[in-house]
């Protein structure tokens, strides 16, 4: 910061100053000043909708701010889409890899360039990336297809693309999203060493309090648009920071663990599939869920989860194998569910279990639309379908304009909230769940939690499938890990050990 | 993102608590609509280039289509077969399959019944007529039901089977009524034997439109009944809306794709029933006269809303109706109209992309104030 001008190359710092971002009447950002300095690691929190995305794109130029001004390295920087972003050294690495799976990492990198001439010089761009290679704190192997990398391994690589193409400050979006617990500590610790040796400065997006005390130096803390809060994190607790986060918004209890295990609700044994690929197989020898526990399956997305989920919701043929439901088989036909109690709630509740352009009323009585008290009808009955989806939306505080709203115009908890309002309504023997809280705020996830422990308490059976190791640490009875398709171990909640849990995740063992 | 929801109250009465509702449903309307005149501006456009008049066009229609009671009897007389290809898209369509061969199940249909009629030549009206109708529902019903079918069962394209299997239907029917079927004595045109009288459907009373209208339109009545007011409509909609969503709810996804694409082809089948039994008295390749893809743009035009179908049908056949004095007054090539419902056609896919932009079809956007 010493010399004014423009440096080529190390940390540069950026400054947001009054920022304020309107959507016609709604204001998404609203006066907010954020200081990194170069060489820092700023962790940006708040819940979602809480304006981090909004603040991001606008410093990144997807979005051109209501009003406001940003400092880049000291000076006011007009940045009026993403290309301005980039030539003044501001990158940004999504949640989502934005590599080519079939390229390999040298030719993702080198195409990501915005002057490959027409005719690549390999052996040039090869020895230009050598070079550039042995600068850097980590490696990432650059001869094999980028599909067949692990996810961190991705993640290590889109950083080393924003280096490679010269950006100095760095935007993260929650970057350890899709990686396991250990990945993430990798990359991130990767990335502290960049910032620390004077390379990059770096605003992350997260959720995750560990990751913010554990690499981070500063955060700042966004709620409803607006700054409320932040600093050094050193000087902040896990507590305070959630307080800031939430602000006076009173969280629902997770409801107390009560209730003895009765016997097995659902019973798998010697399960064989296909997966999605056609070459592997998902392969369950034997899973039992008993009344009044919670099963949770850890694993890393993409081992056999998505199909396990198929197969209990019968869009999967099996090549063998039975699945049965308080001792009968079990087909997963509507008239199976629901002479047995069963329900489903299935990760990104709006993709998978709603039909987006039908209205909220329409969306809570799929389960029910064909239901006359224990019979079935054939004539819709619109007057008590929408009787009971106004009493429901009451009971789980779905907030909607109205009940013909279109359930895709709903935020993701109130989706989430309708769904489980048409699935916990009644008898629930059996449930399966499969990601429930994935991209939900901090009070959606609480309410939703304390939920599904009620349901456990009242005595259903439910088998949790969750990517969030936190999750199912804190709803499971017992826990399974789930990998390349089978289960790989097996611990109750009290003896789980989370380094063993990891490595069993991470396949290794 | 989540930005319009929090704008929302919790279903807080609003002054414009009335308007909700209405301005929810003008969008089907409007959007349409106005992709329609979009259509016709393009149109226009095409027509000017040549120096032609539009406005000579579109009055030229409205006398030949609309203007007197012949031209509206005439107009009817051609609405059936569209009602009932219109039909055949819109029921697959609600399921999220865009099935566009329905022409294949009208031929097929006319020939089935066209068969079934030349060996039950001497039989009366009231025993053969009712067995012909089945016939043409039955083999339209196969026809797209093995759509469906390839669909489900082996994950084939339906939009591109379908269109291809048009084709197979045509060839087929050319071969019947050139070989196996063909009447003898007819040496002009290649058709099944000429029907009987007896054999033959008439016009409703007093009007010059034969019964295939009525039979069209109370058609697409009990099609909307059945997908909005009954449990296997809905079924059928939660299913178009998301399949996965329906298989997680345990819906018999297989059987409602069977059973609409199927019903959708008893209607074209249907069509194929009348255009035999009403208008050609024998089956022969005049049944392969383009309903099928008119009745793309129908559905389409419809938003694949089965009582929508009614009115557009019937401006389409307008349209066709005044095709021969637009030929004569205007010399224009009887292409023109195949060319106006190419833009019309445009213009609707491309207003696909307009729906939920509009803040003012979407009471969650407005000011909660």
């Amino acid at each position: 910061m010493s010399s004014p001008g423009h440096t080529d190359a190390g940390a540069i710092g950026v400054e947001t100053l009054h920022m304020t971002m309107r959507f016609g009447a709604f204001t998404a950002l609203d006066d907010v000043s954020i200081r990194i300095d170069p060489g820092t690691f700023h962790a940006l929190l708040g819940e979602n909708g809480a304006g981090k995305s909004t603040l991001v794109k606008c410093m990144m130029g997807f979005y051109a701010a209501t009003s406001g001004e940003m400092l880049v390295d000291g000076h006011e920087a007009r940045v009026p889409d993403p290309k301005a972003a980039h030539a003044l050294g501001l990158g940004m690495v999504y949640q989502h890899f934005t590599l080519v799976p079939s390229l390999t990492a040298a030719e993702n990198l080198v195409i990501s360039r915005e002057n490959v001439p027409g005719i690549i010089d390999w052996s040039k761009e090869r020895a230009a990336l050598d070079a550039f290679m042995a600068r850097m704190p980590f490696q990432v192997p650059m001869d094999q297809p980028v599909r067949a990398l692990a996810a961190g391994e991705k993640q290590k690589l889109e950083i080393l693309k924003q280096l490679y193409l010269g950006r100095r400050f760095l935007i993260l979006d929650e970057p350890t999203s899709v990686l396991t617990p250990d990945e993430a500590d990798e990359v991130l610790g990767h990335v502290r060493q960049l910032c620390e040796a004077g390379e990059i400065s770096v605003l992350m997006i997260t959720h995750k309090f560990r990751e913010v005390t554990a690499y981070a130096d500063d955060v700042s803390v966004l709620r409803r648009g607006k700054l409320v809060g932040g600093g050094k994190v050193s000087d902040l607790s896990h507590s305070d920071m959630a307080a800031l986060m939430m602000g006076d918004a009173k969280l629902a209890e997770p409801a107390p663990r009560s209730g003895t295990r009765g016997g097995p609700v659902l019973s798998m044994s010697g399960i064989k599939a296909h997966d999605r690929s056609g070459l592997k197989d998902i392969a369950i020898d034997t899973l039992q869920v008993h009344a009044g526990e919670i099963v949770g399956i850890a694993g890393i997305s993409g081992n056999g989860q998505m199909e396990f989920m198929e197969i209990l919701t019968g869009q999967r043929p099996c090549r063998s194998g039975e699945i049965s439901v308080k001792d009968a088989p079990y087909a997963a036909t509507r008239a199976d569910a629901r002479k047995s109690s069963v329900r489903y709630l299935p990760e990104e509740p709006l993709q998978n279990a709603c039909a987006p352009k039908m209205s909220v009323a329409e969306n809570i009585s799929f389960r029910t639309f064909d239901m006359n008290g224990t019979g079935t009808r054939f004539w819709l009955s619109g007057r008590e379908m929408r009787q009971r989806a106004s009493d429901l939306i009451a009971a789980f505080k779905v907030k909607t304009t109205s009940l013909d709203s279109p359930i895709q115009a709903l935020s993701g908890g109130n989706v989430q909230r309708a769904v489980l309002a048409r699935e916990l309504t009644g008898d629930v023997d059996l449930l399966i769940i499969s990601n429930p809280c994935f991209g939900l705020d901090f009070s959606a996830v609480s309410e939703i939690r304390a939920r599904i422990i009620a349901a456990r308490n009242k005595g259903a059976a439910v088998l949790l499938m969750s990517e969030d190791l936190d999750e199912i640490m804190e709803l499971a009875d017992r826990i399974l890990v789930m990998s390349e398709g089978a289960i790989a171990f097996e611990t109750s909640v009290e003896a789980a050990d989370i380094a063993q849990i990891g490595q069993y995740m991470g396949g290794h063992n | 993102m989540s930005g319009q929801t929090e704008l929302t109250g919790k279903m807080a009465a609003s002054p414009k608590e009335w308007l909700a509702p209405v301005a929810r449903r003008a969008e089907v309307l409007v959007i349409p609509l106005a992709a329609l005149l979009a259509g016709f501006a393009i149109f226009s456009i095409f027509l000017l280039l040549q120096g032609k008049s539009p406005t000579e066009f579109f009055s030229l229609v409205y006398r030949a289509g609309f203007g007197t009671s012949f031209s509206w009897q005439n107009t009817l007389s051609r609405t059936a077969p569209l009602l009932f290809a219109g039909l055949c898209v819109a029921l697959p369509a609600r399921l999220g399959l865009v099935v566009i061969g329905g022409e294949g199940a009208i031929v097929l249909g006319g020939v089935a019944t066209g068969a079934l009629g030349a060996v039950m030549l001497g039989s009366s009206g009231y025993v053969a007529l009712p067995l012909m109708a089945l016939a043409g529902v039955v083999v339209g019903g196969l026809w797209i039901g093995l759509v469906g079918a390839m669909r489900y069962y082996r994950g084939v394209n339906e939009t591109i089977a379908s269109l291809l299997m048009a084709y197979i239907a045509i060839a087929v029917m050319n071969h019947l009524v050139e070989g196996p079927l063909r009447d003898p004595s007819n040496p002009n045109k290649p058709s099944t034997l000429g029907l009987t009288d007896g054999l033959r459907i008439g016009d409703i009373p007093g009007w010059n439109v034969h019964w295939g209208l009525a039979a069209g339109l109370v058609c697409c009545v009990l099609t909307w009944v059945l997908i909005e007011r009954t449990t296997w409509g809905f079924a059928a909609r939660i299913t178009g809306g998301n399949i996965r969503a329906a298989q997680v709810q345990g819906l018999p996804v297989g059987r409602l794709i069977l059973g609409f694409t199927a019903l959708g082809g008893a209607f074209a089948g249907l069509a194929g029933f009348f255009e035999v039994t009403a208008v050609h008295g024998s089956a022969n390749s005049s049944l392969a006269a383009g309903f099928g893809y008119t009745g793309i743009l129908i559905a389409f035009l419809a938003r694949h809303n089965a009582l929508a179908i009614i009115p557009v049908a019937i401006l389409l056949a307008g349209f066709e109706a005044s095709s021969g004095l637009i030929q004569r007054r205007m010399d224009l090539p009887d292409a023109t109209m195949l060319v106006l419902q190419g833009m019309v056609f445009i213009a609707i896919l491309l207003s696909d992309t307009a729906y939920g932009r509009f803040k003012i079809f979407a009471p969650e956007r407005w000011k909660s104030a």
